[in-house]
């Protein structure tokens, strides 16, 4: 039996893998959560914001890491469409242009948001640090003009907007390292606040910021736009996907345990 | 066109999923595709959303205002439009990375990246000292100065103290101008205890953000693509 355990093919362990996430997939589970400050202070943040006011919102992940940052996304967004809080949608990742802009006009389609007023979507430029300090002075000499090609002086929403001084937060979802950059050089250099939603595999990282108050707030991966979307009274993406992750948490839990024990009893049996 | 979009994206992901059950043709031909779309998707995005609105099309207005203001036909958009004759020397400078490509003038690369280096260093340090180290270490010492005021709750005082015991054990143990014996070396073995803790916990988000992703392409091909089928 032990041989057997310490032997066992790797893929079994994917098909039982395999099968904890299809199962809770196809009969949705409802498991309780629990907000956590950091996601109540982002969201209180957002929601003490007045109507006409802009925060920007930083696409900075790729196709392949969207599952955890696109329901914070949505969220984020319908939170601020529906409080009258304008969107800047930007991304320093070169191959998220396309789907960020889908996703806003999506969303804003939604919730009835009208772009040039209620949001725009300035894209994408290369070199992420010319790009984050630029804006710092002046947008427009980042972005003359959208993604779409609209001069952002002719946009409505940007009459008055000039630099991070109009801006009242900036949300990073990330997916690597641009939180840091944001706070680095838009924070520290420009006053701007930050708050970010990060992927599972940075969450580590992202405390001790929290702790000093350089972010305002942190949605940590499913959990955060779980726990966004319950104080939206809402529950989307990010809820399914937080159900179906409890069930494989389990499941790995007990195979590490398992593996643990096997290990021990046959170094014990060798000595 | 929608289905068809998602027809391809679901065979896509069972071509990539089929190396957990060995590598395959079928992988490797998905892996490749991705590595090739992705680098000419970017390409493609950097020479519209940067080369054209940063460099070509102020260089181009430029030169066209040039003209005109040679043909005394000058206004005030064409004056303005002179500024971006300055992009010349942006663009030559980055152009000189080029020069990589002639072993006989490759030492002129040395000139751009000499300019970024510098640029990111000078940008960088004073930036990365104050928000990773002041704001860090103020960030540390400020509970300590509110506990001694009593403003703060037992659940604070103990996490301060706590982060505290961390962050001087962990600075002990790589601390290595002192031979690691006695009082020094329990404290570094605590310091380690303290990193083996957060290692963990990276590690478990790590596997968090990985699980989240099969439940993401899970519920793609469930819903999505088995959707267009039932």
């Amino acid at each position: 039996m032990l041989e057997k355990l310490m032997n066992m093919d790797r893929r079994l362990i994917f098909i039982l893998v395999a099968v904890v996430v299809i199962i809770p997939t196809l009969i949705p589970i409802r498991l309780p959560t629990r907000v956590s400050e950091p996601a109540q202070k982002l969201y209180d943040y957002i929601e003490e914001l007045p109507p006409g006011e802009t925060i920007m919102l930083a696409f900075d992940y790729g196709p392949s890491s969207l599952a955890e940052p696109e329901p914070m996304a949505k969220a984020v967004l319908r939170h601020c469409f529906n409080k009258g809080v304008n969107v800047i949608g930007v991304t320093l990742y070169a191959n998220m242009p396309t789907l960020a802009h889908g996703l806003m006009q999506k969303i804003a389609a939604e919730n009835d948001a009208i772009y040039g007023e209620d949001y725009i979507f300035l894209g994408y430029r290369p070199g992420a640090l010319q790009v984050i300090l630029g804006m710092g002075n002046n947008i427009a000499s980042v972005f003359e003009t959208d993604y779409s090609g609209t001069a952002i002086h002719e946009i409505p929403m940007m009459k008055n907007i000039k630099n991070y001084d109009q801006i009242a937060l900036l949300l990073d979802l990330a997916a690597g390292s641009s939180t840091e950059a944001w706070i680095v050089y838009a924070n520290t250099r420009y006053g701007l606040k930050i708050a970010a939603g990060v992927t599972g595999v940075i969450i580590a990282q992202m405390y001790p910021f929290l702790q000093t108050g350089q972010l305002v707030g942190l949605m940590p991966g499913y959990l955060g736009a779980t726990e966004y979307e319950k104080l939206l009274n809402a529950p989307g993406d990010g809820t399914v996907g937080l159900n179906t992750a409890s069930f494989v948490h389990v499941l790995l839990i007990g195979l590490v345990l398992l593996g643990n024990i096997a290990f021990f009893i046959h170094r014990r049996r060798e000595e | 066109m929608e289905i068809f979009g998602i027809w391809i994206a679901s065979l896509l992901t069972l071509c990539i999923y089929s190396f957990l059950y060995r590598d395959n043709p079928f992988y490797r031909f998905a892996e490749h595709l991705f590595v090739g779309i992705s680098v000419g998707y970017s390409i493609v995005i950097t020479i519209h959303q940067g080369f054209i609105p940063l460099a070509w099309n102020p260089l181009s207005e430029a030169m066209v205002a040039l003209g005109t203001q040679i043909r005394g036909e000058a206004t005030p958009e064409t004056s303005e439009a002179l500024s971006g004759l300055f992009k010349i020397f942006p663009i030559g400078i980055g152009l000189l990375f080029f020069a990589r490509l002639s072993p006989r003038q490759a030492w002129l690369i040395r000139y751009p990246i000499a300019i970024l280096i510098g640029f990111n260093s000078g940008i960088a340090i004073p930036n990365v000292l104050r928000a990773a180290i002041f704001e860090q270490t103020h960030g540390t010492l400020t509970p300590f100065a509110q506990m001694h005021a009593g403003s703060m709750s037992l659940d604070d005082i103990i996490g301060a103290v706590f982060i505290g015991i961390g962050l001087i054990c962990t600075l002990i143990y790589f601390f290595f101008s002192v031979e690691h014996q006695g009082p020094v070396g329990w404290l570094s073995k605590i310091g380690i205890a303290f990193l083996m803790v957060g290692f963990g916990a990276a590690f478990g988000n790590t596997v968090m953000g990985r699980v989240a992703l099969l439940i993401h392409r899970t519920g793609f091909l469930i819903n999505d693509w088995l959707g267009t089928i039932f």
